[in-house]
């Protein structure tokens, strides 16, 4: 990451809101959310359940609209989903009628374009489902769901992946090889990612920068760089330094949950919001 | 602005819109139980069982001389089944036509009805209750009706098997494309889908389960109101043979029909079932 990368980030989130108005009220789940991501970075965003992660994901995905505010790709307004940019959703989110080689060729489908053949051989490889083409998401473990998800969103080479907690309903060892997959990915494409999760550790492993948003409305409540250098091997885990990182994160998601609420806001836009 | 607040909750197949109020007569398990593949044992017990089943219902009949007008002995219906046969079987064509000619209209509208209306809840809601009457009230009761406007040929016959299946196709298939996963849709539009694109990709395949559940159902209402209908008016099909044989006490004719009927019924179950098998069996 040199100097020259601050100018233009690759993701520039700036004071994104974004209320959504459900039948019991309006409901503010991003209140001037600003975060930049560096082209060739990972970031991961933790925080505590129901702060945003996921809007603010979307939101860069450009498959949520924002109330107010803005998020920039390469310094161009984000306006509705872009090519650029790909998504690994939660619990893999295949088709279940269609075998994982039809899955993957899906993105293809829709844009009207061919499937690169080589390149998803090559990614197929790389995650280790070669062979299983055939195979339909059911007949697959959630690992292998997942990678087949990872494989799709990479198949269209996004430069830009976003991860909604791609790994939360596998079990811990199956999300540390998951872990260790995304990293070798990482090094292999150095493909920017945005990764949400629940899982401290997980963040750790994975990032450059881990940034915790704030209890609803979310916005940057701290943020955390992770000096150690790739490829990381799981020892990692058990230093010291992991360990009193991962408690400082800790303990600001905790702190962030049982904070005050924050007082009315004075935004002629946020001041009709029902708490 | 109107975007909803991203949830992955388990039950993925919620009918959004429905408030329980859904009114598919049955579920998706009709492609998960039934005939499935039997082993050679299963098939031995199977036929045993008939076997033994239809032998002691003619060994009975003889035994206690049970005249022919209230019970014909198996042997002599499948006697009647293969001497009447060249006379019922033009009937059979008839029925067959007005089955699927009338099932193809009502099928088709019902889909489209179905597709159309899912993707306005509004009108959906205000629609449902006619839908709903359409379902419920057998449509025999305007066969009277329909011959005293349009006759006795098919006319009135396809109307009625069109209105019986219609409703019930429309029913289901509305109850599919109500199976909003929002994460499937949204992943199609990340990639850009048009409004198109995302029926003919999720939508669709989504629904297909419960589309065939619902021609199913259709197909069978269909048969049984082409019966009925027959029945109640005009000199051909299998329902007035049914009521020709019986005014003329010819039983194991009588029998030999309602037996080509309950294989018809088998064969739309079957005919369905594989295609759900061929076609749907990732749900199951």
């Amino acid at each position: 990451m040199n100097a020259g990368e601050i100018t233009t980030p690759k993701l520039g989130v700036q004071a994104a809101t974004k209320v959504y108005h459900t039948a019991s009220g309006d409901l503010l789940a991003l209140d001037r959310c600003s975060l930049d991501v560096r082209a060739n970075e990972i970031v991961s965003i933790v925080g505590p359940s129901g702060c945003g992660k996921t809007t603010l994901l979307w939101s860069m995905s450009g498959l949520h609209s924002l109330t107010g505010g803005e998020i920039r790709l390469d310094g161009i307004k984000i306006t509705g989903p872009h090519p650029d940019i790909g998504i690994v959703f939660q619990e893999a989110n295949l088709l279940p009628w269609r075998n994982l080689d039809a899955n993957i060729r899906f993105p293809f489908e829709i844009k009207g374009e061919k499937p690169d053949r080589a390149w998803i051989a090559h990614l197929l490889n790389r995650v280790g489902l070669d062979g299983f083409g055939g195979k339909f998401p059911r007949e697959l473990s959630g690992g292998m769901q997942q990678r087949a998800a990872i494989v799709r969103a990479l198949a269209l080479k996004p430069s830009v992946l976003l991860m909604d907690e791609p790994f939360g309903a596998l079990d811990s060892f199956t999300r540390e090889e998951m872990n260790r997959l995304v990293e070798e990915i990482w090094l292999d494409t150095k493909t920017t990612i945005v990764f949400i999760t629940h899982s401290i550790e997980e963040a750790i492993f994975l990032s450059d920068r881990v940034v915790v948003l704030s209890a609803r409305p979310g916005r940057v409540a701290k943020e955390y760089r992770v000096p150690f250098p790739r490829p990381r091997s799981l020892e990692i885990m058990a230093t010291k330094e992991v360990f009193d990182l991962t408690n400082r994160i800790k303990m600001d998601i905790v702190g962030e949950r049982t904070r005050p609420k924050p007082a009315e806001r004075t935004s002629a836009e946020i001041v009709r919001i029902r708490p | 602005m109107s975007d909803a607040i991203p949830e992955f909750s388990k039950s993925k197949s919620g009918a959004k819109s429905g408030d329980g109020k859904d009114v598919s007569l049955t579920n998706l398990s009709a492609f998960a139980s039934g005939p499935g593949i039997k082993s050679g044992k299963e098939v031995a017990a199977i036929i045993a069982v008939a076997v033994i089943i239809i032998g002691g219902i003619e060994l009975a009949l003889r035994l206690f001389h049970v005249p022919l007008y209230i019970m014909p002995p198996p042997s002599s219906i499948a006697y009647a089944l293969f001497d009447e046969f060249p006379l019922i079987a033009p009937h059979l064509g008839y029925t067959l036509v007005e089955l699927v000619s009338g099932f193809a209209i009502g099928a088709a509208v019902g889909l489209v009805l179905a597709a159309v209306i899912t993707q306005f809840p509004f009108a959906e809601k205000i629609v449902a209750p006619y839908i709903l009457l359409l379902v419920t009230t057998p449509m025999l009761a305007l066969v009277p009706l329909l011959i005293l406007r349009f006759g006795f040929g098919y006319t009135p016959r396809i109307i009625a098997v069109a209105l019986a299946a219609g409703p019930m196709v429309m029913i289901n298939a509305a109850t599919g494309f109500r199976r909003v996963d929002s994460a499937k849709i949204a992943l199609a539009r990340s990639y850009g889908a048009s409004t198109l694109q995302i029926f003919w990709k999720i939508r669709a395949p989504m629904a297909l389960p419960m589309i065939l559940v619902g021609l199913m159902i259709g197909a069978i209402f269909g048969l049984l109101t082409a019966v009925g209908a027959e029945m109640v008016g005009g000199g051909f099909g299998l329902g007035n043979r049914l009521t020709t044989y019986s005014s003329m006490i010819q039983m194991p004719q009588f029998f030999a029909v309602v037996l080509i009927l309950s294989t018809l019924g088998i064969l739309i179950y079957v005919l369905f079932f594989l295609i759900g098998k061929k076609w749907a069996s990732w749900e199951a």
